[in-house]
């Protein structure tokens, strides 16, 4: 069926509707309905196996006309994955396995009893929250880029029509001109959202004003921070949003074609774009003559190679052109000169997905979230050492404390928070002290860190910063592209000397070598990837000066992470003597004999740690070198206590 | 005061490849604006770049990896000035000078990032520079000198890479190279062959052949274009000096030596002496100090090859073709064709180039006159080229079984014998070459220009044709920058359509005109733009703008070479005596069946990627190998 107008918008609104606005709580249908996350998170955790048994068992007890299994986006609570949403109700199963497909359909949905030990269980007050509107990971957040994303079957179309997809499109196409819709994102506040921060509505009326025909619009689903993957679950939960505002990005600054960037690596986001160009195409929504509104547009995807530096716009567009990946000097800007050197519009996957529900709530009403200068909400992806891993959005000015503790639950097993890093390898560390800090643009740019794409890795106690500083800057000299010097031989540079600190082979004079080194590289690099790839060492410095001073003064790591500088070491006390770390051991380190604790020979240990996975006792720590333990396990000192881990 | 013209005439297209490298090339407008250069106002075209703009205004702003026009990637960032309102640095060769634009040079930040910039690449190169053959004529080298670069606390780190020498024409030195990228530039945007590209990424890029394989197994065509834009001695050509200096010390031996017409144009740069300053005699009494046995010129035998040419073209216009006929004078034009249009190999001039026709000759019918067993007799070739040591080592360069040419030096290899030798050219004393085949006409002089062959070539047919003693001499039409000429004339009442490319991109458009059905009788190309003139194998500058690159510093060598035509008696090739001997003694006549044997060769179709289509190879019945890694020198 091809649309053609509001009415016919309207008409397939009406008989979906019903379903969402069950989901929504706004109505009560008569049967089950079972949302399944089907993102990467919960895909792999076994979701679509889980949906398979789920509708074997309801055909199985004949369930069929009570229970509909819907496949949606991501919810977000990733560490909770295999997710199903039951409505009425809004049940929250958790660590869904298909083995639990039977009894959830003949407990739940044949007899109406809610199975319980399926629900969330809050670990650090043991609550059990059956509804996911009571769980806290979810209280804080507001949703709207994220909108659809758990809420909707991505691979319908109909279902995003139903919730208002393509609405804004028509409004539009009829009725707007391009410089009023250029206006209304101007108004929003809205800014990119793929790290720099720059205005939407400055970007697409750079665009729009560029003489040279024809133009391009290009998204940026390159997402490639590590830890970062809030665009991905945008293309796997709402395809049709990106599509959607591509358009009407391509009907404000005229263009007619759209080009989605898009890693390989996300084989579901494909697929599901895939799908979605496809069903737009049969319901004229992409194609020619749109709304019969003799505005045509149509998107193609180009599947990147594999390169983090293709996420910095002149790269991805060179890389989109079949080229090798590489940044080149702006400008000019690829508002001038962009893909096939004509003039392109370029912006990220989160920005766009916030393009439709501005259009259609108004600039207002977005210009009222978020901070005075970081308008809406952010999506960030929390991961590392914190007990809610997943997927949240905020408004723009909540604070880390706010996210960490509260949507995240806070660090596991006890362990004191050391730090966060944000803006990923380009970002920089954010200490405990700082964690009121709001979150936007120019907070976290003060504290020597940047918004990123929105990746929070957090840190505790154990983990040791110069390690993780020499983690991202190798990253980023892992994924330079080698055009420029600074960052081609330069990081490379900086990094040898991070390794030799973190071996224990550093001096003082390395320090000021490593600051000023840094300062000349963010100074001279040619692209974004060069001038930020400094930060993880530059912040770490400014701030966790005395780890790095421990690792070059006393040749000792504190965290006992740094493998140069760190032992594994018996606990006398909870080694009780079995042996099987000696079996295990490949140089015969470990030294014992019955019913007296053993102990590793460090001349012969190489650090391999397969002791410690052995260990039946958890008797073997890692512990840093010149601490209280020193001696602790040689012979004659079995007796002398220290602190364990 | 504006910025210099940019070339209204040229052979380097302005809409060059369809990917092209780095950022759009200059373009002059004509509009001028005011910028401040360190506050002081300064006028400059609206569409040339900040760098173009200082350097113009007295500011000689450092640089390693941009060519005007040609490579302007931003990449090396040693040209890195302070723009006000921008956060960062930022490398002025890519930065658009624009209305206001206020920049500053001369500030510690700068000074201090662009040291830095260059300490990091000293940091990982290999710095032999005492022994190394770009010694005192290395742009890194004065570069670092000029920003004050200090190996400081950088560890050194070079890459350890042995040289790759798997090839007789160009040796790859990665311990030297700094990722300029002006190689790659010059062969794509310049040449049009793109053999060079980045491959792996970050710390590891190295910029080779795709799957880096070695230049010989690739279609690189061997000019050496990429060898003059080298900043450092990570591209140099294949040297045969030492091999030289063994044959000449062997008194078994009987060394002769010749050298192509551009030498005498170009050697004298090596000895700071004016860009197009012609020194033939005293090229030939150095030849001669350095123990060469005869001391001849590629001249003679430029004659001699446009007596059989031009005879061959007769004979073909007389035939019906194949036609056009195409120059074969060019070693990496041979080689292009042979890789990109082999379907035309049938059109090529079937007469070997100068230099191979000298060598067979030489061996052949000045061995005889002598009295020496051609086995005895070592002919060295002094060419402005890096393609002609491919061509010395192809196997078809071979007469009775013997090579025609054993070892071909650069121009800049003959530059460093003679400075091994103590040999100052400026004080040599001025000589003649040996006869009878160092005698030459104006015609062979101007062999070394673009539109040189074609004109010798029209001036023997037309008198031929004519049969007057007196035709038409000057053909200016055939001369300048233009990239690609087009002459019609008449000849035998016939009209005949004549064509004259230079540099590769040039050859390829004109080529691809062929192949939509375009009608021309003879074409001429030469692979390096300008011609011989600006060869491979020509002096390089360490002037970071690198005028041996443009067209018009090679026109000035080509000026010299009009001059000395112009002073010549005999202009004509058929009328230089020593050829007509060599007819009336040994040949018998043009294209006679001992000329064919001894002044004739054949091709040999290669494909784009060699060694991957060898179907396709096997399909066209030519099923001979390209001898790699076992070329001259190796041969010996």
């Amino acid at each position: 069926m091809r649309i053609k107008g509001l009415p016919d918008l309207e008409l397939i609104k009406k008989k979906h509707l019903p379903n969402i606005k069950a989901r929504l709580g706004n109505n009560q249908t008569a049967g089950y309905q079972v949302l399944c996350c089907t993102g990467t998170g919960c895909s792999s955790g076994g979701s679509e196996k889980v949906i398979k048994t789920l509708n074997h068992h309801i055909k199985q007890q004949d369930l069929q006309n009570n229970v509909t299994v819907y496949k949606t986006g991501c919810f977000g609570f990733c560490k909770m994955g295999p997710i199903l949403l039951v409505y009425p109700g809004q049940i929250f199963y958790c660590l869904v396995h298909e083995k639990d497909a039977e009894e959830i359909v003949t407990e739940h949905f044949s007899k109406g009893h809610i199975v319980e030990r399926l629900l969330y269980k809050e670990p650090n007050e043991n609550k059990i929250y059956p509804q996911l509107k009571d769980i806290p990971f979810f209280q804080a957040q507001q949703r709207i880029a994220l909108r659809n994303c758990g809420l909707i079957d991505p691979e319908e179309i109909e279902e995003y029509i139903a919730n208002d997809g393509y609405f804004a499109l028509q409004n539009v196409l009829h009725k707007l001109t391009p410089p009023e819709v250029i206006e209304i994102m101007t108004q929003s506040g809205l800014r990119g959202r793929g790290g720099g921060g720059f205005p939407v509505g400055r970007k697409w009326a750079f665009t729009a004003q560029a003489e040279d025909s024809p133009k391009y619009v290009v998204c940026n689903a390159d997402e490639g921070d590590p830890g970062a993957f809030m665009d991905r679950s945008i293309l796997e939960g709402d395809p049709h949003s990106i599509l959607e505002a591509m358009t009407i990005a391509g009907y404000s600054t005229g263009a007619n074609q759209g080009v989605i960037y898009v890693r390989a690596e996300y084989p579901i986001a494909i697929k599901r774009l895939e799908l979605a160009i496809k069903q737009a195409q049969q319901m004229g929504l992409l194609g020619e003559n749109i709304f019969d509104s003799g505005f045509s547009f149509s998107i193609e995807l180009r599947l990147g190679a594999g390169a983090f530096v293709c996420g910095e716009e002149t790269a991805l567009l060179k890389s989109a052109m079949g080229q090798r990946g590489e940044p080149r000097p702006r400008p000019p800007f690829p508002a001038v000169c962009g893909f096939r050197n004509k003039p392109t519009l370029i912006n990220n996957v989160e920005t766009y997905a916030n393009v439709p529900i501005i259009l259609r709530k108004g600039a207002t009403w977005y210009a009222s979230l978020g901070t005075e200068k970081s308008k809406g909400t952010k999506v960030f992806s929390i991961a590392g050492k914190i007990n809610n891993t997943g997927l949240i959005e905020v408004p723009m000015g909540t604070t880390l404390r706010t996210i960490i503790y509260d949507i995240g639950g806070g660090i596991p097993g006890g362990k004191k928070f050391k730090a966060v890093q944000t803006g990923g390898p380009s970002g920089g560390v954010i200490p405990a002290q700082l964690l009121d800090t709001t979150i936007d643009y120019e907070s976290l740019g003060k504290i020597g860190s940047m918004m990123g794409s929105g990746g929070l890795i957090v840190m505790d106690e154990t983990d040791c910063m110069v390690d993780i500083a020499k983690f991202y800057l190798g990253f980023s000299q892992d994924e330079s592209c080698g055009k420029c010097t600074p960052c081609r031989v330069g990081t490379k540079r900086m990094l040898e000397i991070m390794e030799r600190i973190t071996q224990g082979k550093g001096e003082m004079a390395d320090l000021d070598e490593l600051e000023e080194l840094a300062q000349d590289i963010k100074e001279t690099s040619l692209c974004g990837l060069g001038q930020h790839a400094p930060n993880p060492v530059l912040s770490t410095l400014h701030y966790f000066r005395d780890e790095y001073l421990a690792h070059i003064r006393d040749k000792r790591c504190p965290a006992g992470v740094c493998q140069e500088l760190t032992d594994f070491v018996v606990n006398p006390e909870k080694c009780i003597a079995c042996g099987i770390c000696a079996k295990a051991c490949a140089t015969q380190a470990i030294i014992g004999e019955k019913k007296k604790a053993y102990y590793i020979d460090r001349q012969k240990c190489s650090k391999c740690g397969v002791c410690q996975t052995r260990c039946p006792k958890d008797a073997i720590f890692k512990a840093a070198i010149g601490g209280d333990h020193a001696s602790a396990d040689q012979p004659g000192n079995n007796h002398t206590t220290y602190p364990t881990p | 005061m504006p910025v210099p013209t940019n070339r209204e005439t040229t052979t380097q297209p302005t809409q060059l490849h369809e990917r092209p490298v780095g950022n759009p090339p200059v373009a002059r407008t004509g509009e001028l604006i005011t910028m401040f250069i360190n506050d002081e106002p300064v006028q400059v075209d609206r569409g040339t770049n900040v760098l173009e703009a200082c350097r113009a205004n007295g500011y000689d702003i450092p640089s390693l990896c941009y060519v005007k026009d040609i490579n302007t990637a931003g990449s090396c960032r040693v040209c890195i000035v302070e723009i006000e309102g921008s956060r960062n640095l930022q490398a002025s060769c890519v930065y658009p000078v624009a209305e206001g634009l206020r920049i500053h040079t001369n500030t510690n930040r700068v000074r201090r990032a662009r040291r830095r910039v260059v300490e990091l690449l000293l940091s990982e190169h290999n710095r032999e520079c005492t022994s190394c053959v770009r010694s005192q004529n290395c742009e890194l080298q004065k570069v670092a000198y000029k920003v004050g670069a200090r190996y400081g606390k950088l560890a050194h780190q070079p890459v350890h890479e042995p040289k790759i020498v798997k090839n007789p024409f160009i040796v790859r030195d990665f311990s030297k190279c700094i990722k300029c990228r002006r190689c790659e530039a010059v062969c794509k945007n310049l040449q049009g062959i793109g053999v060079f590209s980045p491959l792996n990424r970050g710390n590891e890029t190295i910029i080779a052949p795709a799957f880096q394989r070695n230049m010989a197994d690739a279609a690189c065509i061997a000019c050496g274009q990429c060898v003059l834009a080298c900043p450092t001695a990570s591209l140099t050509e294949r040297s045969y000096i030492d091999e030289v200096w063994q044959a000449i010390e062997d008194p078994t031996k009987h060394v002769v030596v010749q050298t192509a017409p551009a030498i005498q144009a170009s050697i004298g740069e090596e000895f700071n002496l004016p860009v197009g300053t012609v020194v033939s005699q005293k090229l030939a009494a150095a030849l001669r100090r350095l123990g060469f046995d005869s001391i001849f010129s590629t001249d003679f035998a430029a004659d001699l090859t446009i007596v059989e040419e031009s005879n061959e073209f007769l004979h073909r216009l007389a035939k019906g073709g194949p036609l056009p006929l195409i120059s074969s004078c060019s070693p990496g034009w041979i080689k292009l064709c042979e890789h990109f249009y082999p379907e035309f190999i049938p059109n090529l001039s079937t007469c070997k180039s100068p230099m191979e026709m000298f060598g067979a000759l030489a061996k052949t019918y000045y061995a005889e006159k002598i009295g020496i067993d051609p086995k005895h007799m070592v002919v060295v070739g002094v060419m402005p080229c890096t393609a002609k040591k491919f061509e010395a080592a192809r196997p078809e360069m071979k007469t009775y079984g013997q090579r025609d040419v054993d070892y071909v030096l650069t121009t800049r290899e003959l530059a460093r014998m003679m400075r091994q030798a103590d040999l100052n050219l400026n004080k040599l004393p001025e000589e003649e070459f040996d006869q009878p085949l160092g005698f030459s006409t104006g015609a062979a002089n101007i062999f070394a220009a673009s539109g040189g062959v074609m004109e010798a070539a029209i001036r023997t047919a037309v008198a031929l044709t004519d049969g007057k003693a007196m035709g038409r001499l000057e053909f200016k039409e055939f001369r300048g920058l233009r990239g690609i000429k087009e002459v019609t004339l008449e000849l035998q009442g016939q009209e005949i359509r004549l064509g004259v490319a230079h540099g590769a991109n040039n050859a390829r458009k004109l080529m691809e005109r062929l192949k939509q059905g375009e009608q021309f009788h003879f074409i001429e190309i030469m692979a390096c733009a300008g011609g011989c003139v600006g060869g491979g194998g020509q002096p390089i500058t360490s002037n970071p703008e690198k005028p041996e690159l443009t067209p018009e510093y090679r026109s000035e060598r080509a000026k010299g070479l009009y001059a000395l035509d112009l002073n010549k008696e005999l202009r004509r090739s058929h009328e230089n005596q020593a050829v007509v001997k060599v007819y009336q003694e040994y040949l018998g006549e043009p294209m006679s069946k001992k000329a064919k044997e001894i002044l004739h060769t054949h091709y040999t179709a290669r494909g784009k990627l060699p060694g991957f289509d060898f179907s396709e190879q096997e399909k066209a019945g030519d099923k001979q190998e390209i001898p790699v890694g076992n070329l001259p020198g190796l041969l010996h």
